[in-house]
């Protein structure tokens, strides 16, 4: 696998809490353009490993290379400047903000106007609002709640709010675009819109890392599948392999199955 | 050398007072988040009721402990009473209200408790009547008093018993329960406004304490003594870890040692160009600079932020 | 119209309440001057109050930000016009040059302060700041030994007026064949300030930083996932917060001609702080209406409760000042009970709480 091709490389990342090992030296590497799971069962470390890469956690040894930066830890805000945005599995939004204002926040990142700026309302910041705006009714159009927009998110369905956080993320720019469990929480029709929407968000040039409890879901659209399992990484493979692998058979039904 | 053993007895004296009211403090804000401005009130207030109390039985020839006995009695019954009051009629309604909401109340408690203090006392400065005779002992050249061994006994005993309080009887364990986590609290069938109710009753009982031993430690009682001493106390809390019953108590010890000594050397450390009216700004010097380094205080758990 | 929230522009469409407003706001300083010039002084503090309460919004309400020692940076201001506008030192640079100075240093104290607390839990910060604002105080009230630099608790007097050439705003003149005393003078210059700070607000809650500031207030982790320096962000409004307060305390060095340790104290901060959470946090006329009735709340009872109590009593059973003081606490406790939002919040946070408290 050449350089270039690489987007993120986790390695040996460790994190406990207390005496509680959430991640043993895991290990992974994902590649530009793919969509890539991360499954296991409940408390294997999958979250740990999402609020260690996003800079939430400060992990105690090991480290990640994004796109060929050594990726600073403890520091959020740094993780989406160089291009890693996320949602979060039990859904933050900014719920007395509307949706738009939440996708508008995270356009934050990527304009520049300061206080000066905002006092005097020259033209230069005039131009970035209005920029700001356009770019967030694009977002919310292409995630399908454009008709929300002006509506307190925490008024939307659960379903959008999924949807709003996926564009407030989006609206970062980002290069990988990492998701908590989108369809936690959904029925089956909804799950199959969200389906399509992380296709397209793929196929519009973004990569993916997907957490995900739907197993159907994580083998539909991933190309690649990393399973954690008590905060080791057991098994990585195309989705075809990883189903048939013993280990992860064991993971799941917790070694019942002799 | 002597100085620094002066300073030391003195701080420690001091401190114990601190702590005292701190837990009042620690105790509130473990439990409801809630910074009980009026808590430095509640303690002026004790020291009033036992001066008030003293005072007219000075005259009726019973022996002077047993005045001071129920001079001290009278006073934690009384803010024991307006701790709970003020729960219940001032803090309770406003339980689910925006953060400061609270805060700005407790502030106007403040300001009405002092103000009925000055009604009912007056504006000047009240002795406190010379009923302990006092014995001086001597100790490699520092000097204490047995008013002072009396507090520092004093509030170690009562210490001990609060520490057994909490970790040992069923009230003490809802009371931890509610501090973790109120819901879950509830669901486990505590009743929360009897341990909220609580911990204001127990918190002013350990003010009144505190504030009668200023009282008998200083002599005099004023209508504004509440104000720098609870800001201190508080201060106190936060040095320890705010929420943080132990921390309180260690808190409050730490910096009546640490003032003690300030106001001993600052002048030798500054070349005279400092005086001892620096006093006052070593507490919130010491809690700057101790918040930079341990951001939830010396003893206080380190919270990160959860995702 | 549910859940729906649309920006209307806080005139558009009043203009006739606009020209009303302009007109009372001219008419004040003639009107309280038929009572004496002292009412003029109140309004002038009033307004001054405004100034300063709006400052301190930005940190509290729209920043989310405790912060219990505002007046320090009043203070600083203060002193800072003090020391170089007036006999003590000898120095006396003009207005123009001190103010911005004045702000400059509060700036300076408010980042010194705010870098290093800003990443802890909020009630710290409250506990910091109150700190740091007795810590001004007390150096005030020493620094007139070895060296005299503030002379202590006397405090520092002759302080010069605002003076734009010839035109000095401590003495009557006449403008376009109007007579205006010293303190209506200052009056339009400080309706002049609370405009700017109020135009400030405005135009700061609906940008970019604004923006910011609500998603901080809203969830911090979120804030940050999406890209936003939040420590930084803080440090902003904090640092702007004690800005205006620095030019606050210079327009109140000029217009006393005095400054004291006295008039910096936790209680003053304490006022400001209940002005903005009592009014309406984060909504700028309930935060204008805070401090216009909690400054002539006192002066009103000041005036009242004598009489009454002469009229009532024949004679003065209680000391009238303290009583003062009384009803002012009472009045946060009774206001925050019936109305926890504040008496003129906005929209937003009264169905905030409406569902919280469900």
């Amino acid at each position: 696998m050449s350089a270039h091709q690489v987007l993120l490389e986790a390695h040996e990342v460790a994190k406990h809490f207390g005496g509680v090992k959430a991640l043993h030296d895991v290990s992974l590497t994902i590649r530009r353009g793919e969509i890539y799971g991360l499954i296991g069962p409940n408390g294997a470390g999958k979250t740990t490993f999402f609020n260690c890469l996003t800079g939430l956690y400060r992990n105690e040894s090991g480290h990640f290379v994004f796109d060929g930066v050594k990726l600073a830890a403890d520091a959020p805000h740094k993780a989406a400047e160089i291009g890693i945005a996320r949602t979060f599995q039990n859904i933050r939004l900014f719920g007395n903000m509307t949706a738009i204002e939440n996708v508008m926040v995270g356009r934050h990142l990527r304009t520049r106007a300061g206080v000066f700026g905002a006092i005097s309302r020259n033209a230069a910041t005039r131009a970035e609002e209005a920029a700001i705006a356009r770019r967030a009714e694009e977002l919310l159009h292409y995630v399908g709640i454009q008709e929300r927009a002006h509506d307190y998110a925490r008024h939307l369905s659960y379903g959008d709010q999924r949807r709003l956080e996926i564009a407030r993320a989006l609206a970062t720019e980002p290069k990988l675009l990492a998701l908590d469990e989108p369809a936690a929480g959904m029925n089956g029709t909804e799950t199959e819109a969200l389906r399509l929407l992380v296709e397209g968000i793929c196929r519009d040039g973004v990569t993916v890392l997907l957490i995900e409890h739907d197993v159907k879901l994580v083998m539909g659209l991933c190309g690649r599948v990393a399973v954690l399992d008590y905060g080791e990484k057991i098994c990585e493979d195309v989705p075809a392999v990883v189903q048939k692998d013993p280990r992860v058979i064991e993971a799941y039904l917790g070694g019942s199955v002799a | 050398m002597d100085t620094l053993l002066q300073q030391l007895i003195n701080g420690l004296t001091l401190g114990a007072v601190y702590a005292l009211v701190a837990l009042g403090y620690t105790m509130v804000y473990g439990i409801i988040g809630l910074i009980n401005f009026a808590h430095g009130e509640v303690v002026m207030i004790g020291t009033m009721v036992a001066f008030t109390v003293i005072v007219f039985l000075a005259g009726s020839g019973m022996p002077p402990l047993v005045i001071l006995g129920i001079g001290l009695l009278v006073a934690v019954a009384a803010c024991m009473v307006l701790g709970w009051a003020l729960e219940r009629i001032a803090y309770r309604p406003l339980r689910h209200a925006p953060r400061l909401t609270p805060l700005i109340t407790a502030i106007g408690m403040s300001i009405v408790l002092q103000n009925v203090a000055m009604i009912i006392w007056g504006r000047n400065y009240i002795t406190f009547p010379p009923m302990i005779h006092k014995e001086i002992y001597e100790l490699g050249g520092a000097s204490f008093t047995n008013v002072q061994v009396a507090i520092v006994c004093l509030a170690a005993l009562v210490m001990l018993g609060l520490t057994y309080l909490v970790q040992r009887t069923r009230i003490g364990m809802a009371m931890r329960a509610t501090a973790e986590n109120q819901q879950v609290a509830l669901l486990m069938g505590v009743d929360i406004n009897r341990v909220i109710a609580m911990a204001f009753v127990i918190g002013s009982a350990l003010g009144a304490l505190a504030g009668c031993m200023v009282g008998s430690y200083y002599e005099i009682a004023h209508y504004q003594m509440g104000f720098m001493l609870g800001l201190k106390a508080f201060t106190a809390a936060v040095l320890g870890g705010i929420g943080n019953m132990a921390g309180a108590m260690a808190g409050g010890l730490l910096l009546g040692v640490i003032e003690a000594l300030g106001a001993g050397y600052i002048g030798d450390l500054t070349g005279d160009f400092l005086g001892s009216h620096y006093q006052d700004i070593f507490a919130f010097i010491v809690l700057i600079i101790v918040l930079m380094f341990r951001p939830s205080g010396l003893f206080g758990e380190r919270t990160g932020d959860r995702a | 119209m549910n859940g729906q929230r649309r920006r209307i522009p806080l005139w558009q469409g009043h203009w006739l309440g606009l020209v009303l407003l302009a007109a009372t706001l001219f008419a004040v300083p003639f009107v309280a001057a038929l009572g004496g010039q002292a009412w003029v002084r109140i309004a002038n503090f009033a307004i001054l109050y405004v100034f300063l309460a709006l400052g301190l919004n930005i940190v509290v309400g729209y920043a989310g930000l405790l912060d219990l020692g505002y007046v320090a940076f009043y203070a600083v201001g203060a002193y800072a016009y003090a020391l170089l506008a007036s006999p003590h030192f000898g120095i006396h640079l003009p207005f123009w040059v001190i103010l911005p100075f004045g702000a400059g240093l509060a700036c300076f104290f408010g980042v010194v302060l705010g870098a290093p607390t800003l990443k802890l839990r909020g009630d710290y910060l409250a506990i910091v700041t109150l700190g740091f604002g007795e810590i001004i105080r007390i150096f005030m009230n020493n620094l007139n030994a070895p060296i005299n630099i503030t002379n202590g608790a006397q405090g520092i007097t002759l302080i010069d007026p605002i003076r734009i050439g010839d035109f000095s705003f401590s003495q009557t003149s006449t403008i376009f064949g109007v007579t205006l005393s010293g303190p209506q003078k200052y009056y339009f210059l400080l309706v002049a300030l609370a405009i700017l700070v109020i135009m400030v607000n405005m135009r700061l809650q609906d940008s970019r930083i604004g923006r910011a500031w609500q998603a901080i207030r809203e969830d911090e982790v979120a804030a940050k996932a999406c890209g936003i320096n939040t420590r930084n962000i803080k440090l902003l409004a904090f640092a702007m917060g004690a800005s205006f307060g620095g030019i606050a305390g210079g327009v109140f060095a000029a217009m006393q001609g005095f400054v004291s340790p006295e008039s910096f104290s936790l209680m003053e901060s304490i006022t400001i702080l209940s002005m903005v959470v009592l009014g309406g946090m984060g909504h700028i006329p309930g935060v204008i209406l805070g401090a216009v009735l909690l400054t002539g709340l006192p002066e009103a009872l000041r005036y009242g409760i004598e009489p009454l109590q002469k009229a009532a009593f024949g004679r003065m059973i209680i000391d009238p000042e303290s009583l003062r003081m009384l009803v002012f606490g009472l009045a946060l406790v009774l206001v925050m009970r019936f109305r926890p939002a504040g008496l003129w919040p906005s929209s937003l946070r009264r169905r905030e709480l409406s569902e919280t408290t469900d």
